[in-house]
């Protein structure tokens, strides 16, 4: 009801004189799979979240999902990527769509990799939400977190996050962070530094996976 | 630096500094009494200044209120005896100008009854003549013979015949006349018919001529503007006010199961996700200005049928370009209610396209629904039926929003004076208190200063050889008194 009064007060200014809304409420999401290792069996837990994800972003929003493997990420690990059209049945369709790209995933990541650029795929992410002009951008990283490396590679790189929130999902503990806890702690401290340093909106760590609903809550 | 004299005992030293300072308040009590009256004298002074400035103003207001009460009241009062005498005009002109032929009708009928009501009288026998010559017949004594009895046997047939003929023609001319009574039937029912129409008519009439004998009182009433007849007027349009408030209470009901009816088809439309303002989506913009068509067309249809008077304009019109408003404001309604119709159809695609995509997303299988024939479209009925009637109950808000204007007039300011005056009141007991706590606070004063008052009283006293009147506080009041009038 105090929607409808508000959307009634703007209604009357609209018709009055005009009220552009000029900040865009479009959300952008970048998903970043894992799947290198032994991370690869929560490949199933990924889909969950890929699902939850499909069913509340609305016609308008941007959402891609990448998987991180390679050694040096590229776009050839971007999975599905869309911009879903403004018309809901469109957007259903398209969702369908991205449903069946994201199905793929789980064939392409038999066979875990050595590496774990997730450097390069928070790069490949945060260029791809500014590209969308969205309003709110978040970079899911559904990972443990332990960035693995070529030696040639070079990711010292300053990131450039302004404006975006990060999201840890589902990291699991390592054997050696069982042995040495502080191993655990240490490597998402290290994580949430480098982010907020980068000018990151927000940093968040989401384990429970039940209550997804916690990914967007404000 | 510290106040304390003895720094070890804060009794002492303020009792010690209370000593100090005693000759200089003793010696400032008059200054301070005179500062504390003049304080009273203007707060109390303003209060009552603001306090009948706002009485006037709420006179002043009242008085507007009434006239335009009234102005509305007599308008209303002349708009129904117009009403009323259009009725009689109607009655006259419909019913009454064909009087004349009614009447007319009535005396032919009465004649006519008349008439066969003479054809049915007894035709009375003919006079019995015979009855002599059968008397003469009987006194004649047969005496055996045979002529005589053969002559009265003759006689006897005779009469027996003529008798039956008679009997026969008796009956018959009664059968004639029971026809002629039976034609009289229609003429009868057509007469009670009539006269119960005139009777009816008359009746009407003298209803009319009663309803409009107290509308011209109530007129004469508002003309008068007496008290009576403004209270009456008020109390009236404080319940018109509570019932229009409560029907577009209604009213907006209605129009909040419209708007979410077609908010989210509307996103196919004008595009989910766009956002115009506050976050508020384009397409709830979009489906709450509908309404607002619609309302809005719905008003200019009920002005245009000169039910509501909102817009004096529209009022002014010619007959035929009212009557054009009227269609095209009527199109236009037409035209939104099919469209909401349509988005309600679409509404129901999208919610099942919506429910299908997460159930599949769940990992469910698609199972396809049970057959359960027409009873699935019922929803789908239900919301294009309400699609297309709200636009049009949604009209009739004309009605209550024109009485609400108009009764809220009254209402609100019937407040604003009553608030008026309530602050007034507030101030003038603010006026008070002012003037009586300044007494209190002088008498403190004296109070604190008693000691050096004392002394000054029992000098005084031995001076003059009579206690001299308390002055300070207590007689600057009774100027006080004086000067504020109360």
């Amino acid at each position: 009801m105090r929607r409808l009064l508000v959307a009634f007060a703007c209604a009357a200014a609209l018709v009055g004189g005009g009220c552009a809304d000029q900040g865009s409420h479009a959300q952008a999401v970048y998903l970043l799979v894992d799947t290198s290792g032994t991370y690869a069996k929560e490949l199933p837990r990924a889909e969950r979240v890929i699902n939850y994800l499909l069913g509340t972003l609305n016609p308008g929003d941007s959402f891609a999902v990448a998987r991180v493997k390679s050694r040096s990420f590229s776009e050839k690990d971007i999975v599905a990527k869309a911009t879903f059209t403004k018309d809901p049945l469109a957007a259903n369709q398209q969702k369908r769509v991205f449903k069946e790209q994201v199905a793929k995933l789980r064939q392409k990541a038999k066979g875990g990799s050595a590496y774990t650029d997730i450097t390069g795929g928070v790069l490949q992410g945060a260029e791809f939400l500014n590209e969308t002009g969205a309003g709110r951008k978040t970079i899911l990283i559904f990972s443990d977190m332990q960035e693995e490396l070529d030696k040639q590679v070079k990711r010292d790189v300053p990131l450039n996050l302004v404006g975006i929130r990060v999201v840890a999902l589902n990291v699991t503990k390592l054997s050696t962070d069982n042995i040495d806890p502080r191993r655990y702690g240490g490597r998402l401290d290290a994580w949430e530094k480098r982010v907020r340093e980068a000018g990151a909106s927000e940093w968040r760590v989401v384990n429970d996976l039940e209550h997804l609903e916690r990914i967007f809550r404000n | 630096m510290s106040w304390m004299l003895f720094p070890d005992n804060t009794a002492l030293s303020a009792l010690v500094l209370f000593l100090i300072a005693l000759p200089f308040l003793y010696a400032a009590r008059m200054p301070v009494h005179e500062a504390l009256m003049g304080l009273a004298r203007a707060v109390a002074g303003s209060f009552r200044l603001a306090a009948r400035w706002l009485s006037r103003s709420a006179d002043a207001l009242r008085a507007r209120n009434k006239t335009v009460l009234l102005a509305h009241a007599r308008e209303e009062a002349g708009a129904a005896i117009e009403r009323e005498f259009e009725r009689v005009m109607q009655l006259v002109t419909r019913d009454l100008s064909g009087y004349p032929a009614l009447q007319r009708k009535l005396l032919d009928e009465i004649t006519r009854v008349e008439e066969d009501y003479q054809r049915c009288n007894e035709v009375p026998p003919p006079p019995p003549n015979w009855t002599k010559a059968v008397e003469t017949i009987a006194k004649i004594k047969d005496g055996g013979d045979g002529l005589v009895v053969k002559i009265l046997e003759d006689i006897a047939n005779s009469v027996d015949d003529i008798y039956g003929k008679i009997v026969t023609e008796y009956r018959r001319s009664y059968e004639e006349r029971h026809k002629i009574l039976k034609g009289f039937m229609p003429f009868w029912r057509s007469l009670q018919q009539t006269l119960t129409r005139v009777d009816r008519n008359i009746n009407g009439l003298s209803d009319s001529a009663a309803r409009i004998d107290a509308l011209m009182e109530k007129y004469r009433e508002i003309q008068a503007g007496s008290e009576r007849m403004e209270q009456t007027l008020t109390s009236s349009a404080a319940t018109q006010f509570v019932i229009a408030a409560t029907v577009m209470l209604v009213a907006l009901g209605g129009a909040f199961v419209n708007f979410w009816l077609i908010a989210r088809p509307m996103s196919a439309m004008v595009g989910g996700g766009e956002y115009i303002a506050g976050g508020l989506e384009a397409s709830h913009i979009a489906a709450l200005v509908i309404i607002l068509v619609e309302a809005t067309m719905g008003l200019f249809l009920m002005e245009a049928l000169g039910i509501t008077h909102l817009f004096p304009r529209v009022q002014n019109m010619p007959e035929r370009l009212r009557r054009r408003l009227l269609w095209v404001s009527f199109t236009i309604l037409l035209i939104l209610a099919g469209v909401e119709v349509a988005l309600a159809v679409m509404r129901e695609q999208i919610i099942a396209a919506d429910m299908a995509f997460k159930q599949g997303l769940g990992g469910a299988a698609t199972t396809p629904p049970a057959e359960i024939g027409w009873v699935a479209s019922i929803p789908v009925a239900g919301q294009m039926i309400l699609g297309f009637i709200l636009p049009f109950a949604l009209a009739f808000v004309a009605i209550p929003l024109e009485y609400f204007i108009f009764s809220g007039r009254t209402v609100l300011g019937a407040l604003f004076v009553s608030l008026l005056r309530g602050m007034a009141f507030a101030l003038r007991i603010g006026a008070n208190i002012a003037k009586h706590l300044v007494v209190i606070v002088a008498k403190l004063y004296d109070a604190v200063v008693f000691l050096p008052v004392l002394i000054e009283h029992w000098v005084r006293g031995r001076g003059t050889g009579a206690p001299r009147a308390a002055g300070g506080a207590v007689g600057k009041r009774a100027v006080f008194d004086r000067e504020q009038g109360s």
